[in-house]
């Protein structure tokens, strides 16, 4: 045992944890149980696991202190992360946020998880979502929002974290998991990532198999990572990522040592600056943000080119046509006829009816039938066919941008973190928070958010940065100037704790709550 | 399939077909022509399933062959089946038919309880395979060239069952996820006799190449079949679809109980609804299924899990250098190498286990002779046994055996007859069959000639008359070969008697 507090070891990155673990410093075991313990004394609060698989951990815990012990750590032994609920996980019940799915549990794990299984990871539990992955709050859940751990300066109003990877976000950022997985289909990483003050990366479209995770919108979906710091975001992704024969838009492509390609200069590195994203009533905080974004890469070295992304605000309402149209389809399974629940009715039609019904969300239902309506004879190449054609001319925009640049910045998000209630009854509000994050899914490109900053509030916000297909070494490497710049990673104020000040959490460590989890922690393992 | 965007006639690229009287319907009003154009659901040969690693074996207990994928089961990925995609290459060629060396898997999107996806992955705008022909030849001595349109690859679905449960429907996925090739052709058909010839052609084929078994006991090929009836020389009438037809009887019945039905209500000044129909075998009548109002929307569009399927022309030569001998070039060769007729020809590559019997029995041998066998007394033998030529009594190299015992004089035409109706019920090899029964034909003439001076001096009155009337020697053939048990030479038997009885040559 360290003498670490539970609080010092929740607070440690993927890469200082990695290095303590692997110098025996700390056990897989205590890493675990600190974790546990914390999820258990701030769940009721931020709502971030919907699931927490304890025995799991402390399971898959002993066995990295095994290999650890015998000198044959795996690249993330007995490193606790959280599972964003979209993807399978064997017989862990696995529910996209969705009533519909109900007590579904898989017999089957997703290709990007069990690559995480075999690098050595640690399971704490399945994270809370928007249904479907769809919104930008995770307020659509069927578990209920999640809630973001910040909370604006002196204000104790409870804020979204962020969607639809809410849970990751906020637990990742509530030092409740060390990273978790997350999916991004038009900023589902991003957004929340720069609301919560994480490093969030979607990596280029075929980058992460698909494989084991729940479809939304087939041709944008991708997996990745958030974590606390742009290294550990370089850790996780290079386990996530692999090629999948199994997923037939995967790339058959090696995946490079990302961490690598850290600490490496900007100097001459070419970051555009696109002037479409100037868009109308932008913040003077957001665009101050921006500003000092490009300060910080002309101090590095870097080079800064005004470039043009012409299409660009055809982007959100050509993603509210492709997105859900691919959703209408990929949404049929859930049918009641062979998982997940089922509504009787009279016949099979009313079959159908009640359990879609009473399973999907609003949220969920009104893209199923835009989606619907986009593909309907009549409609199709109005809608469907025009937005594939748009969606050509973005990605040939920024085809031609990166004949003069090797990466773009931008802001992640409009604003920072809104209250939970806010937007929800305002789709096209909602929908607006993706405007910055979803010409990257269009193009298929990898785009990172990394905190930058703070509102005015005291509130995260986060910059973008966006790279060529594949490079996510030079959008890493790129991140970590931002990183680097903008300070060390503040901890939100552990308020669901009951005290007033972060730096009060690490000293009533073990007296934080004598958790039901930690006691069936340390039954399990004695 | 029909698809629901497409118009409501038959393709107007329609190639003028010669009106042939015999295939004219009398009606009230006059003679009527029939268009048919027919889909073709073939079950592609191969041992998984289209977009899973499940087999496609016919006849496991329900819910046995089925992956995750072919479930549906959130997060699965469809990823194509190679052998299928050569499959379906393979048929193309057999068709002689262009090879689209870029295709599209889409997504066909209807609701339904043996549907787990609730789609169907076919191909819609860019299939596999584009325009090919297949020649059939009709009974008549005349031949049809009819176009091909497509052939595309989709899933098979489940199967609901409705008969097991006082409430709820079962559902089966066993056949969720098989691959099929929908063979599309062009509306070149006019009457039920050249449909249901050419899909027993087209059976040929597809077994042939072994891209489909052609089972439709099993379901392996069924068709949608596309009829519409118009006067002579007017446009193209409002077709209706009958949808899957499960027999060759059953595609010839429909069309004709439904260009009845047609005419009838256009005699009456009626028109025709486009619609779905299906044959109910058992009344011998088509019945709306759904009308045209009622026709889904399948909501196409191109499946986002799936990549576009693209080929090399390279890919595509080498299965076409590995082609088998198809049923047009094999009539050809059987009539030139061994000088069959058409119709015997015809007959004979129809199955290609017949023409490899045949080909078996034929080699080295009579070609005229090993044809009358095979398709007179062995085709007799099994029709009578109602058994195919994969269970034949007689193997093909005893077939071969008896002819060269007939060939080399062992045993006579008539005692062959013997021997092969011996060799049918004992599946006994010809050689031993007349060594063990003494069957071999006589050839020393002394032992003939004892038998014919017998016979003569045993019938005074029988040689005054064949003398007279020379063609009642055949009752003299008759005596000695009850003499001799049958076994004595024809040939020789005639030139002793002949030259015994002072007939001259």
């Amino acid at each position: 045992m360290s003498d670490l507090t539970p609080s010092d070891l929740t607070g440690l990155t993927i890469a200082e944890a990695r290095d303590r673990l692997r110098k025996k410093e700390i056990t897989a075991r205590e890493l675990t149980e600190a974790h546990i313990a914390a999820i258990e004394a701030a769940n009721d609060a931020l709502n971030a696991f919907v699931v927490a698989t304890p025995d799991k951990a402390l399971d898959m815990a002993k066995a990295s202190d095994a290999r650890l012990a015998k000198g044959q750590g795996l690249p993330l032994d007995g490193l606790p992360l959280g599972i964003k609920d979209l993807f399978c996980t064997r017989d862990v019940r696995t529910t996209a946020g969705s009533a519909i799915l109900d007590d579904f549990k898989p017999v089957y794990e997703s290709t990007v998880t069990q690559n995480l299984w075999d690098a050595g990871a640690v399971m704490l539990g399945k994270l809370n979502m928007d249904e479907f992955a769809m919104g930008s709050s995770n307020e659509t859940s069927h578990f209920k929002p999640c809630v973001n751990p910040w909370r604006a300066d002196g204000s104790s109003k409870p804020l979204v974290p962020g969607g639809s990877s809410g849970g990751s976000a906020s637990a990742v950022a509530a030092r409740i998991a060390m990273a978790a997985t997350a999916s991004d289909t038009g900023g589902s990483i991003r957004q929340p990532a720069a609301f919560t003050g994480t490093v969030g990366i979607k990596p280029t479209y075929g980058r992460c198999s698909r494989w084991g995770i729940v479809a939304f919108a087939s041709s944008l979906d991708q997996a990745g990572p958030i974590t606390r710091t742009v290294r550990d975001a370089a850790i996780m992704l290079g386990q996530m990522a692999s090629h999948d024969p199994k997923d037939s838009t995967s790339a058959d492509r090696p995946v490079p040592d990302y961490e690598a390609a850290l600490g490496k200069s900007v100097k001459g590195l070419r970051i555009g600056i696109p002037k479409e994203y100037r868009i109308e009533g932008m913040s003077a905080e957001i665009e101050a943000l921006w500003q000092q974004g490009i300060d910080w890469f002309k101090a590095a070295g870097a080079e800064i080119r005004e470039i043009s992304l012409p299409h660009t605000k055809y982007a959100l309402p050509a993603y509210y046509i492709v997105a859900p149209a691919e959703a209408s389809s990929n949404l049929a399974r859930y049918d009641g006829v062979r998982y997940g629940l089922r509504v009787n009715g009279r016949d099979i039609t009313s079959m159908y009816e009640e359990t879609r019904s009473e399973g999907f969300g609003a949220e969920v239902k009104r893209r199923i039938l835009i989606g619907t309506y986009v593909l309907s004879a009549g409609y199709y190449d109005a809608y469907y066919i025009k937005a594939q054609k748009v969606r050509t001319l973005i990605r040939q925009d920024f085809e031609r941008a990166y004949q003069e640049v090797d990466a773009i910045l931008t802001p992640a998000t409009p604003s920072p973190a809104f209250g939970i209630g806010e937007k929800s009854g305002d789709p096209i509000e909602m929908y607006l928070n993706d405007i910055f994050t979803v010409t990257v899914n269009m193009a298929g490109l990898p785009g990172i958010s990394v905190p930058a900053g703070f509102s005015k509030q005291g509130l995260p916000l986060g910059l973008q940065l966006i790279g060529r297909p594949f490079d996510e070494e030079t959008v890493l490497r790129a991140a970590q100037v931002i990183e680097d710049a903008a300070g060390p990673a503040r901890r939100p104020d552990a308020w669901w704790l009951g005290s007033t000040s972060a730096a009060d959490a690490p000293k009533s460590p073990k007296a934080a709550k004598p958790a039901k989890m930690a006691k069936a922690a340390a039954k399990k393992s004695s | 399939m029909a698809r629901g965007k497409l118009g409501t006639r038959h393709g107007a690229k329609t190639m003028t077909i010669q009106i042939r009287q015999e295939n004219l319907i009398d009606g009230a009003t006059g003679p009527w022509e029939v268009i048919i154009g027919l889909e073709v659901h073939a079950q592609v040969t191969s041992k998984s399933k289209l977009f899973s690693g499940a087999s496609t074996e016919f006849g496991g207990e329900p819910n046995s062959h089925v992956s995750l994928v072919d479930a549906a089961m959130p997060g699965m990925l469809p990823v194509i089946n190679e052998e299928c995609v050569r499959q379906a290459i393979r048929t193309g060629l057999g068709l002689k038919a262009e090879i689209n060396l870029y295709s599209v898997f889409d997504r066909k999107n209807y609701f339904y309880p043996d549907l787990p996806q609730g789609y169907q992955i076919s191909q819609y705008k860019y299939p596999i395979v584009g325009a090919g022909v297949v020649t059939v030849d009709m009974k008549d001595g005349y031949s049809v060239e009819v176009g091909i349109e497509r052939v595309h690859l989709e899933q098979d679905a489940g199967k609901s069952l409705h008969d097991q449960h006082a409430e709820f429907s079962f559902v089966d996925l066993n056949r969720s996820g098989v691959a099929l090739m929908e063979i599309v052709s062009r509306p070149d058909l006019r009457s039920s006799e050249e449909a249901k010839a050419y899909v027993t052609k087209l059976r040929t084929i597809l077994r042939y190449l072994g891209t489909c078994d052609g089972n439709m006991e099993q379901g392996s090929l069924r068709a949608d079949v596309n009829v519409s009836v118009r006067k002579l020389g007017a446009p193209l009438g409002t077709r209706c679809e009958i949808k899957n037809v499960n027999s060759i009887r059953f595609i010839g019945q429909a069309i004709d109980v439904e260009a009845r039905r047609q005419i009838a209500i256009l005699e009456e000044g009626g028109s025709i609804d486009q619609e779905t129909r299906l044959f109910d075998p058992k009344s011998g009548q088509t019945r709306s299924m759904r009308s045209k109002e009622e026709a889904h929307d399948y909501r196409y569009f191109p499946d986002p899990d799936l990549l576009p399927l693209e080929l090399t022309q390279g890919y595509v030569d080498a299965i076409a250098k590995n082609l088998p001998e198809l049923p047009d070039q094999k009539k050809a060769r059987f009539i030139r190498d061994f000088a069959l007729s058409v119709y015997d020809a015809g007959v004979l590559v129809a199955d290609k286990e017949n023409a490899d019997y045949f080909e078996t029995v034929a080699k080295g041998r009579d070609p005229k002779l090993a044809a009358n066998w095979v398709t007179g007394d062995l085709f007799g033998v099994l029709n009578r046994l109602g058994k195919g030529i994969d269970e034949s009594p007689v193997r093909a190299d005893h077939l071969g055996e008896l002819i060269d015992l007939i060939s080399g004089g062992v045993i006579s035409g008539r005692i062959a007859k013997d021997v092969f109706e011996i060799m049918v019920e004992t599946g006994e090899a010809p050689g031993r069959i007349v060594d063990e029964r003494g069957l071999k034909q006589v050839t020393d003439t002394g032992a003939i000639e004892k038998a014919v001076d017998e016979v003569i001096a045993a019938n005074p009155k029988q040689v005054e008359q064949v003398r007279l009337k020379p063609q009642t020697l055949g009752w003299f053939v008759g005596q000695v070969m009850k003499a001799t048990g049958g076994k004595a030479n024809p040939a020789a038997l005639n030139a002793i008697l002949k030259e015994r009885l002072g007939l001259g040559e």
